[in-house]
């Protein structure tokens, strides 16, 4: 009678063999919505990457573009039998290819600068917790202080003191975003750092430097992962907003924030498009990146599980 | 025994839960009977779904979870087919319940006075917040609360443990219920805190008449306070009869087995007895007696689900190889 | 409860002194402002002259104490654009950004907290699930695009209301509010609505995740078994227990929703502080640079100060807990 107890003890086992990134995956796919989300943004990041094959006309090339094709609607052919699927904007540029180059410049920055802070953010971060101290103190003061301003004020601070240019963008978004960052981390390790396998770590003499990198880091992602996706989302939408205001990225690498800018005072006139369709591809940007990470958040989430 | 019908009866009662990896029948048929002023003592393992089959009675069970089958007879009434707002009339009326952590049973935003009041007031509400609040600070004070008055005010997270199982006891009779249903009320507490919230339970009990369903996994707690016990396996009342008999002379190898590993009953120097094997997960559980990859005395016979059947005057047993076939 | 008051206080203070060091090097110190106010062709004696009118040619420490010392009397210079003490401009702009931020975050709780709370208690009905991806969007749209988006629909197309400005405005103890009369609600509706959006998404994400962990709680199957009505249950234990993250975090955010306002007041030509700000930024006018950020982050430190106090006395735990200490 003792069989049933060892194929029990047995089935067990099996269970525990599926890998948790299966399952990571097979508990995101739930969500069709999700699902969904993803298939968008991988064509939204297809399309930044291959823009310039993809574009009809090279809308930055001065060469192609002709004034007299200015605000066409969508729809409408140009002289050489080009059609303007979504319009022209002002100085006659194909609005797709323009929306394309656009979504480059826009994903890029985003995510550049989000990187960077995930970089700057981890590092400080990791420090903190492992460290401690004085050192920790000084760090996650400077964190609160920064988090307790609105991303918006920060950014406006930055630009206000730094001036345009792409770098400078990209340098004031990471200073938005590296504390959201470094808290996060910095919660994360916090719990891993009393773990046993930290301690074995230490006790096996391996070099401060080591364990941070290749044992407590990999195991603090899950979080980072989540804040990851949400903030380079926001980095996108807070780089569209300060190109919008005028504040933004310069006119010599159009973001699609320039592209919505230019085109808002057609729209009382009518012509739409040129704010319109802008609009829409940073919407589905945003959107889809959002709906991935609402997702990835849900599922790590051990609280929520039932 | 007075030949008068139960206050509570639950025949055949089946609970289900519909979960994405299976359905797990927590409580897969448990009958047992409680009578007016008396205590039952309902007592299993982690899992044995006896938590399961306190919140079936009182409509609590939450969803993906259903009463699947089965009666719940409370005073002439079926408590599985009656609708929400009948239940609602009856819970903390007639029927109350206190839960196993003190700690997380009473509402951390709220002070005890808006908790106590509410349970008053929601019954009767023609009762007046002042009056309401006289009674909540005698009862406050009958379950050994010292200084009840300003204890009103207080916060939940003011108290400790034991206080605040005191106070959820309180609530629980506030309303003069018929029957208290405890979910292993004391499991979280220190042993000489369990010891002082056994005494004032029974003497609540017996002052009042509330008959008490006392749901553990304990059997030397359940000993010294129940009337009647009914043990619980896999789903299951596995058997059921007068404290004593059961203890003394068990019908059911798990009980046996039960009785056996509590370690006060084994000798000094003598190894733990325990029951070999384990507890099936609920969502394999296998066919007929699910107690036979563990039972030292099944056959064949044990393929098939044995039927809870009364062996003796009040002993019910579900077995078909009992301990003893003799009346006890 | 002093104690903690006091402390916060002094770490405001000494966040105050940080931000004004960091402005002022930052916008006095990069670049040169007479150049911006000085035509190219002015010779050396004029250049010499407005330096020292402006107080230029003294060292950088020297500046900055000169300049903290003004600020201690609420002078923070002058616009160099409308020749106008800064402070005095945006004082008078501010109850303007005011009456929008207020207005948003009003809206953010009366649509946000029924609705969370509906999808919290029911998630799994189709409205649950409509309201619960409408908050994603919500959150996920840049306000600027929403904000073109109403105009679009609701002036454009619809006509309904107009697009721009604020209202008739009417004077109450001396500030003038629109939002009482109804011209001036009509302004008031869609740039309001523009800046609530993303925090209507927010309170309806708190409001959910909240009542779907709270409802879980014993205290609530307790609270069941007493008998309680369901409308009891919900609106006050379940109520009382959301509602302590959500108003701190809403508290937080007002700061974040004046600093938006920049944007919903640049699209609806709002004349709030936030339409300043991006007008002098844009010129390089400085010292109402430095006045809005000044004043603002001011604003947000003393919010942050008021909501820690007000989590305290909705929360009795951290109330008693810090009675104890």
């Amino acid at each position: 009678m003792s069989t049933f107890a060892e194929e029990q003890a047995r089935e067990d086992a099996a269970s525990i063999e599926e890998s948790p990134l299966r399952r990571l995956a097979a508990d995101f796919f739930e969500s069709k919505l999700a699902a969904a989300g993803l298939v968008v943004l991988l064509a939204v990041v297809f399309v930044a990457l291959f823009a310039p094959w993809l574009s009809p006309q090279n809308p930055y090339d001065l060469a192609s573009l002709d004034l007299l094709d200015g605000r066409l609607p969508p729809g409408s052919t140009s002289a050489e039998g080009l059609v303007y699927w979504l319009g022209t904007d002002d100085q006659g540029r194909d609005m797709m290819s323009a929306i394309f180059y656009g979504l480059r410049t826009s994903l890029a920055v985003g995510a550049l600068s989000s990187i960077a802070a995930l970089v700057l953010g981890g590092a400080l971060g990791l420090i903190a917790a492992y460290v401690g101290g004085r050192t920790e103190s000084a760090i996650m003061r400077i964190v609160d202080l920064q988090l307790s301003l609105p991303a918006i004020l920060v950014a406006l601070i930055l630009v206000a003191l730094l001036g345009h240019g792409v770098f400078k963008i990209i340098l004031a978004l990471v200073v938005v975003q590296w504390a959201y960052y470094a808290r996060t981390i910095r919660a994360s390790a916090l719990v891993e750092r009393r773990k046993e396998y930290i301690e074995a770590a230490r006790c096996l003499a391996l070099s401060d430097a080591r364990i941070m990198l290749h044992h407590l880091l990999p195991n603090c992602l899950p979080p980072v992962i989540v804040v990851a996706t949400v903030q380079v989302a926001h980095a996108i939408a807070l780089e569209a907003t300060l190109s919008f205001l005028g504040i933004g990225l310069p006119i010599t690498e159009p973001s699609l924030g320039l592209l919505i800018a230019n085109g808002f005072e057609y729209m009382m006139s009518g012509k739409y498009w040129i704010s319109f369709f802008p609009g829409i591809a940073l919407l589905v940007a945003i959107v889809s990146i959002n709906l991935v990470g609402d997702r990835l958040r849900d599922v790590l989430n051990p609280r929520l599980q039932k | 025994m007075s030949a008068a019908a139960p206050l509570l009866s639950v025949e055949g009662l089946a609970t289900h839960f519909f979960t994405r990896m299976g359905v797990v029948k927590a409580v897969d048929g448990v009958s047992l009977s409680v009578r007016s002023g008396e205590v039952l003592g309902l007592v299993g393992e982690s899992g044995s779904g006896k938590s399961v089959t306190g919140f079936s009675i009182l409509g609590l069970v939450d969803p993906p979870g259903h009463i699947v089958a089965g009666r719940i007879l409370f005073e002439g009434e079926d408590l599985a087919r009656l609708s929400g707002e009948r239940l609602r009339r009856l819970r903390g009326e007639r029927i109350a319940m206190i839960f196993q952590d003190p700690m997380m049973t009473l509402n951390p935003v709220l002070r005890i006075e808006t908790q106590m009041v509410e349970a008053i007031r929601a019954h009767h509400p023609e009762v007046s917040h002042a009056e309401a609040r006289a009674r909540s600070r005698d009862v406050l004070g009958q379950v050994g609360i010292a200084s009840p008055e300003e204890r009103l005010a207080a916060y939940p997270h003011q108290f400790s443990g034991g206080m605040r199982q005191r106070v959820a006891i309180a609530i629980a009779l506030l309303n003069r219920p018929s029957l208290l249903i405890a979910d292993e009320p004391t499991t979280a507490l220190d042993v000489t805190i369990q010891a002082q919230i056994l005494y004032e339970v029974q003497k609540l009990c017996r002052e009042s008449g509330t008959a008490l369903i006392w749901i553990t996994h304990d059997l030397a707690v359940v000993g010294g306070l129940a009337d009647t016990l009914a043990v619980m396996y896999a789903g299951r009342v596995v058997e059921e009869g007068p404290v004593d008999a059961v203890l003394d002379r068990p019908l059911h190898p798990y009980t046996s087995g039960l009785i056996g590993s509590v370690p006060s009953r084994n000798r000094r120097g003598e190894p733990l007895r325990q029951i070999p094997g384990m507890t099936p997960s609920p969502l394999r559980l296998p066919s007929g007696c699910s107690f036979r990859s563990r039972c030292p005395r099944a056959d064949k016979h044990c393929l098939e689900m044995p039927e809870l059947a009364a062996l003796a005057r009040g002993r019910l047993v579900r077995c078909v190889h009992p301990l003893t076939s003799e009346a006890p | 409860m002093t104690v903690l008051v006091i402390r916060r206080l002094m770490q405001s203070a000494v966040m105050l002194l940080a931000m004004s060091i960091l402005v002022f090097l930052g916008v006095f110190a990069i670049g040169n402002p007479v150049d911006i106010l000085i035509s190219p062709q002015a010779d050396q004696a004029e250049i010499a002259r407005a330096t020292a009118a402006l107080g230029l040619d003294k060292p950088l420490w020297e500046q900055y104490f000169v300049f903290l010392a003004n600020a201690a009397h609420g002078d923070l210079g002058r616009s160099f654009v409308f020749n106008e003490p800064a402070l005095r401009l945006i004082v008078q702009r501010l109850p303007a950004t005011l009456e929008l931020a207020f207005s948003a975050m009003l809206l953010a709780v009366v649509l946000g907290l029924p609705l969370g709370l509906y999808v919290g208690l029911r998630p799994d009905t189709f409205l649950s699930r409509l309201i619960a991806a409408g908050s994603i969007l919500g959150f996920s749209l840049p306000t600027f695009w929403v904000g073109i988006m109403l105009i679009l629909v609701f002036a454009v197309w619809m006509g309904w209301l107009p697009s721009t400005g604020r209202g008739a405005t009417v004077s109450v103890l001396g500030v003038d509010v629109s939002f009482l009369t109804w011209d001036g609600i009509r302004h008031l509706i869609l740039p309001a609505l523009n800046l609530s959006l993303s925090r209507i998404a927010l309170v309806i994400r708190l409001a959910a995740a909240g009542t779907r962990e709270v409802s879980h709680m014993d205290y609530i199957k307790f609270a069941r078994a007493k008998g309680l009505t369901r409308g009891r249950v919900v609106r006050v234990h379940v109520l009382r227990n959301i509602l302590i993250p959500i108003v701190t975090v809403l508290g937080l955010e007002i700061g974040a929703v004046i600093a938006f306002s920049v944007v919903t007041e640049t699209i609806f030509a709002w004349p709030g502080i936030g339409q300043l700000i991006i007008k002098s930024i844009t010129v390089l006018d400085r010292p109402v640079i430095v006045a809005y950020l000044m004043l603002t982050v001011f604003l947000v430190i003393m919010i942050n100060l008021l909501v820690d106090i007000l989590y305290s006395v909705l929360d009795p735990r951290v109330r008693l807990a810090e009675a104890r200490a």
